[in-house]
């Protein structure tokens, strides 16, 4: 393993650099919303040939390697104001590994390249509010109508279908058989008559993420995304390519934040840092954000030799989470009653601290919660045998439910 | 095969736990035979250069052996004598000491150690701390311990006052089979090593450098050999995790195997967590000790840090899993408990390597704010 660029990687990450440094903008334009925002860069991005550069030239890429991809990033996340527009990782980063491995030729032209020029942007029609962590007990129908399909049902925590033109639906189209076997996965049009959107306000305040109910939805069978009954080997790999994209691009931004504060905040008249409680904590911290991330490395190294990501990347969201809430939290307690107090004080700029430990608690739930993912490491990667289940055999429609 | 896999192979050919138990329950003080077939194989030899007799490759394939030597419990004195005492006279001694000593080190299995310490609750002393040991007209007088290894080595790097009661130390080369050097055991907490406490009333003592001062070079020294323990700790825990792993898979309670019980299960992804970070730490320490990179510190000492707690924790977890039969001196449990305890607090404690960490942190702070 080498952690250096290699001399044509140096040469890739300074053309990026160029090509960064005059195209992309230092300040947001105030005049356009988030999201025009947000669409203008993909664009300009795709327009110069440097969106999802590691994909194939015929689906909106240019054949580039993996690591050219990630060096990319890594030039782009130096320009702050291009930041923190979450909608298109699900597009990118999920949709398309599976539309590559699922889809047939039509859909992949049909859909790729909008993914990658921020045209089109996608959310996720998974989960269901009966079912929770048990993604796979979903209730939402699709019946088979001639060429088409009927779907009706509900879905839940969708984050940025209220701006989405496509949703990735996965639906049960056989409950006589067992939970697993009988799903199917479905491309639906958000505008589509059918579908009524449901904001949610999460304990935050704001209302990213959506719930939807579907009421005689048509789609076409040429909608329909790999095999009838192939839906949950879709949901699983959407699932890792989520967990692996999760892997940090820094190697440890969270502790870097701690860091820049127990040096300006003071306990004692000395700098927090100096503190041996504080100290010991950072090191702790730090130790895992780099373990994980050169973990990450080393399943990154795998994976542009072409392996899918596998169950064991389930590790990073598991243990990054929680460790997010402690330094966040953490960080409220360094700055003692002003940690307290959300409005600016002048002095430290508080905003990021108390934004991370709000948002915290739903990290470690949104994406398969802390508890599943143990499990997932538990079945998948230690082949562990399960905990007694009695959901696993059987037709789907003889499971005893509430519902 | 790859180099790893012939280690790994050759390991567990030729040192099974019942060689292990053999120093725990003998007189033995280590393993010679395995210490003579190693050193014919050339794995104390990795390190030192190709003109000294050794095969001048690097800090990585030492890592590869290190963790197999960890996996295996190898009861030899591989740390003191390569990543100690070699990589000292290897990095910081003087020519003439180098053309008499590392040949011996690649080829003849000498053993080499090092005498630091002095005082409960002291790693590396101070560049100004006031040492007991000193050296006055080239003779060597106090004592130290404990000298791990101290019992069979043959020769030992010293930290030692360039004069009585001055405050500059410096490290000196001292062959442990004179007159004026005596070797006392100490009981240890893993009984397939040895440890002594060594005095020296007047034995010879050749200055290893004349440049820089010693807790530099000392640092410098624990920082790659900081990497290698890192690796023989994550290969101990691996193998207490294995063994615990197995276990749950055939330990029938309540008509299950324990392994499917989530508690359990918890346990077992907790343990494994663990050691994969610390392996992905590992990895990055290896890279910059084979590349000599400026995060060589860093690196160091998180390798060092995450794979402490592995180790405890798989090893103690280890003999939780056992049961009542894991605490008993028949079953290997305790071998892990014990060595890893021994490699945590030998070469810098946790609170040690976290204050280094934190140090290299800080300094990064300050860097980024003069940019």
């Amino acid at each position: 393993m080498d952690f250096n660029d290699t001399a044509q990687e140096a040469i890739f990450r300074g053309e990026a650099r160029a090509w960064l440094a005059l195209n992309a903008p230092l300040v947001r334009d105030d005049t356009v919303s988030d999201l025009q925002w947000a669409k203008r860069w993909e664009k300009n991005k795709f327009d110069g040939g440097w969106s999802c550069i590691h994909w194939p030239k015929e689906y909106g890429g240019k054949n580039s390697t993996m690591v050219e991809q990630i060096i990319f990033t890594q030039e782009e996340s130096q320009y702050a104001v291009l930041q923190n527009y979450p909608c298109f990782n699900f597009g990118q980063a999920m949709v398309a590994p599976v539309l590559m491995a699922f889809g047939t030729e039509e859909q992949k032209r049909r859909y790729l390249p909008k993914i990658a020029s921020g045209e089109e942007v996608w959310c996720q029609l998974f989960s269901e509010s009966c079912s929770g962590s048990d993604l796979a007990a979903m209730r939402t129908k699709a019946v088979k109508n001639k060429d088409n399909w009927i779907i009706n049902g509900q879905k839940i925590w969708s984050s940025f279908a209220h701006y989405s033109d496509l949703g990735l639906m996965i639906a049960r189209t056989d409950a006589s058989l067992p939970k697993h076997k009988g799903l199917s996965c479905f491309v639906v049009e958000m505008d589509a008559p059918g579908i009524t959107l449901q904001p949610i306000r999460d304990m935050t305040g704001s209302a990213d993420f959506n719930e939807e109910l579907f009421t005689d939805l048509h789609v076409t069978d040429t909608q329909r995304l790999g095999d009838i009954g192939e839906g949950w080997k879709i949901t699983v790999a959407t699932l890792m390519n989520e967990r692996a994209s999760l892997r940090g691009r820094k190697r440890a931004e969270d502790v870097d934040l701690l860091l820049a504060l127990a040096n300006q905040v003071k306990i004692d008249g000395e700098a927090a840092i100096n503190n041996a409680a504080v100290r010991d904590k950072v090191a702790d911290w730090w130790c895992k954000s780099s373990g994980l991330y050169y973990n990450g490395l080393r399943s990154l190294t795998a994976q542009s030799k072409g392996t899918d990501p596998g169950p064991e990347e389930s590790i990073v969201k598991m243990v990054k989470q929680p460790m997010v809430q402690d330094i966040y939290a953490f960080c409220l307690e360094l700055m003692e009653g002003h940690g307290a107090i959300t409005s600016s004080d002048g002095t430290i700029q508080k905003d990021i601290f108390h934004a991370e430990f709000m948002a915290s608690p739903g990290m470690r739930i949104a994406g398969g919660t802390d508890e599943i993912l143990a499990n997932i490491i538990a079945d998948r990667v230690l082949h562990l045998p399960s905990d007694l289940r009695v959901d696993k055999r059987g037709p789907f429609n003889e499971i005893p439910s509430k519902f | 095969m790859s180099f790893r896999d012939y280690v790994r192979q050759f390991l567990a050919d030729q040192c099974p736990l019942s060689l292990v138990r053999d120093i725990f329950e003998t007189d033995k003080m280590y393993a010679d035979n395995l210490w003579q077939q190693i050193t014919k194989l050339g794995w104390t030899a990795v390190t030192i250069p190709e003109e000294y007799g050794g095969l001048g490759l690097g800090q990585l394939e030492l890592c590869i052996i290190a963790e197999q030597l960890g996996r295996v419990l190898a009861p030899i004195p591989f740390s003191s004598s390569v990543y100690l005492a070699t990589d000292l006279l290897n990095n910081f001694g003087t020519k003439r000491l180098k053309e008499r000593y590392l040949p011996q080190f690649a080829k003849q299995g000498l053993i080499g150690t090092v005498a630091i310490g002095e005082h409960t609750g002291q790693f590396i002393p101070g560049a100004n701390s006031l040492l007991d040991t000193y050296v006055d007209n080239g003779k060597v007088y106090g004592c130290k311990l404990p000298v791990a290894d101290g019992l069979i080595a043959d020769v030992a790097i010293v930290m030692a006052a360039s004069a009585k009661n001055s405050n500059c130390n410096k490290l000196y080369l001292v062959e442990l089979n004179q007159q004026s050097v005596l070797k006392t055991p100490l009981a240890c907490i893993d009984p397939s090593r040895n440890a002594a406490k060594i005095s020296f009333s007047g034995a010879e003592a050749m200055p290893l450098t004349t440049s820089q001062s010693a807790a530099i070079q000392l640092q410098n020294t624990y920082e790659r050999a900081a990497v290698a323990i890192a690796f023989e700790q994550l290969g101990g825990a691996e193998a207490a995790f294995n063994t615990s792993k197995d276990y749950a898979l055939q330990r029938y309670t309540f008509g299950r195997v324990i392994a499917s019980y989530q508690g359990m299960r918890n346990k077992l992804v907790d343990i494994y967590t663990d050691i994969t970070l610390a392996r992905g730490n590992c990895y990055f320490g290896a890279w910059a000790a084979s590349v000599d990179d400026d995060e060589l510190p860093l690196a160091a000492a998180a390798a060092r840090i995450s794979s402490s707690k592995a180790y405890y924790h798989a090893s103690k977890e280890n003999i939780q899993i056992h049961g009542g039969m894991g605490y008993t001196w028949k079953m290997d449990c305790h071998f892990h408990y014990r060595r890893a305890k021994w490699l945590a607090v030998l070469f810098g404690s946790e609170r040690y390597w976290k204050n280094h960490l934190v140090n290299q942190l800080s300094n990064k702070v300050i860097d980024s704010r003069e940019r």
